[in-house]
């Protein structure tokens, strides 16, 4: 399969717009679940804000949220595809500034230094792309995540050691979900990346924080691990906002890889309520969007 | 639980008025500012032409969009999308924002700490929570950006909104020491000994 970069730019400035508009299904069902179960009025006020506000959102074709977040591109190239990497990525960055200039967006990056803002939404090493492949065949993905900062600026990692067991995983994704209290715009999805290299680790918390609601870790172990720390948080009473009650987390999401005998790391990555992510799959019949 | 309907600039008695778990709605004006814009007031020297005394601040940055100068556009900027930000990296300002500027309405989501308790506290003042990452709603409160002062820190500007019915927001810290944050964060705290002990974990 051929792929035509001007449609790559189109579909990145499009989707960067469709992520920041429209919410997941399964973000909009998390939603209902936490209302539904939510016991405390202050909180059963705020989700009832929040749900209102996704509804708004759509009936006036506006942006979710303030924060247009640091843009996150995450593709997977399936066999048989003809890809020019570079030819990929500068056409993704070219999308990205252009949503930013032409809806207008917020540009929120900046050098992390001189805190220059380009007013594109891109910088050194920004929007980040990572890049993955798939046994799909005739398939290009891009998953498109504004990642919005009052979440991301509450990331962790701890490198634990083996004497400590599974209980400083435990310990320490309760004490980060107490540590971040409102400032991460709970009902939050808690990422937890366990394993691997410290680099690695910190990756996992990330996928875990923005995988679809309802999916769960492929390890078995790990999915343990994620019922048991999703009812544990929600036990807290931090609630949305911070303001207290039931709704602390939609859910705790689990992802690990192997790691080193002497090593034991963990990393907690956080997704706030306006948990936004959009997808566009090329195939040789053409570009379909989603999420 | 009282509901409240604020027009500032307010007094110092109008604002203790306010305990937490009350509400209010916020009428007229609503200053726009946030992490660049206070290093800027209070690390760099600059000042702003704003008179902000008895006046509410919001925590936010918003996405604007440049438009000619016009009476519906008096500052050549169109709101798009104007949400709230998390005010606990603005902590430190809470104080010089009221000593230096007046200020007696800080509204933004997360919470803010004990110096800022402490300010609203000695000097009289007010925490409103709006509910983050609700920008779109948010917007429907904003008639028109009137003014804008440090613009070169776009989008991080000291923005002067025109507002109608900005609210209902909730009081989360008040001027007699009262701070739901607080309360939260102390009862999730005792909570944590019994959690852990559900997931099994072995007391330290």
């Amino acid at each position: 399969m051929k792929i035509d970069y001007r449609l790559v730019e189109e579909a990145a400035k499009e989707l960067y717009l469709r992520a920041l508009k429209v919410l997941p299904p399964d973000v909009k069902e998390g939603f209902a679940r936490l209302a539904a179960q939510e016991t405390t009025p202050i909180a059963q006020r705020v989700l009832a804000t929040m749900i209102k506000n996704i509804s708004v959102a759509e009936d006036t074709d506006n942006l979710l949220c303030q924060d247009t977040g640091v843009p996150i591109y995450n593709v997977s190239i399936g066999t048989n595809v003809d890809i020019d990497g570079i030819a990929l990525k500068r056409a993704i960055r070219d999308g990205c500034a252009r949503a930013t200039v032409e809806h207008p967006l917020r540009s929120s990056i900046v050098h992390p230094l001189t805190r220059k803002n380009d007013q594109t939404s891109c910088g050194v090493e920004v929007p980040v792309i990572h890049v993955d492949w798939s046994e799909t065949p005739d398939t290009l993905e891009i998953e498109m995540i504004p990642k919005g900062s009052g979440s991301e600026n509450n990331s962790f990692l701890k490198m634990a050691i083996p004497a400590e067991g599974v209980d400083a995983i435990r310990t320490f994704v309760v004490d980060c979900v107490l540590a971040a209290g409102g400032k991460t715009c709970p009902p939050t999805i808690v990422g937890v990346g366990i394993g691997g290299t410290s680099d690695l680790c910190v990756a996992l918390a990330k996928r875990a924080a923005t995988r679809a609601l309802g999916t769960h870790c492929s390890d078995p172990e790990g999915t343990k691990l994620e019922t048991e720390l999703s009812a544990a948080v929600n036990a807290l009473g931090v609630g949305p906002q911070g303001l207290g009650g039931d709704s602390t987390a939609f859910a705790v999401h689990v992802e690990l890889a192997a790691t080193h005998i002497t090593m034991n790391p963990v990393a907690v990555n956080m997704q706030c309520h306006s948990a936004r992510r959009a997808r566009a799959t090329f195939t040789p019949s053409g570009v379909a969007y989603g999420f | 639980m009282a509901h409240f309907d604020l027009t500032p600039p307010i007094s110092e008695a109008h604002v203790r008025a306010l305990k937490i778990n009350d509400t209010a709605t916020l009428q007229s004006t609503l200053f726009g500012l946030r992490d660049a814009t206070q290093i800027h007031l209070f690390d760099r020297g600059r000042r702003t032409r704003f008179d902000l005394r008895g006046h509410a601040v919001i925590h936010t940055a918003p996405n604007v969009k440049p438009v000619e100068k016009s009476a519906a556009h008096p500052a050549g900027y169109a709101p798009i999308c104007v949400g709230t930000t998390t005010s606990d990296r603005m902590e430190r300002f809470t104080r010089p924002l009221m000593t230096q500027y007046g200020v007696r309405i800080i509204i933004g989501k997360g919470g803010l700490r004990e110096d800022s308790l402490a300010a609203f506290r000695e000097l009289g003042g007010v925490y409103l929570a709006i509910i983050g990452g609700t920008a779109a709603l948010e917007t429907t409160w904003i008639e028109q950006i009137e003014d804008v002062d440090l613009d070169d820190l776009n989008p991080e500007s000291l923005w002067k909104f025109r507002v109608c019915g900005f609210g209902p927001l909730l009081v989360a810290m008040d001027s007699h020491g009262g701070s739901l944050y607080d309360v939260v964060r102390n009862d999730a705290q005792a909570r944590r000994a019994q959690v852990l002990q559900s997931l099994g974990v072995k007391p330290e």
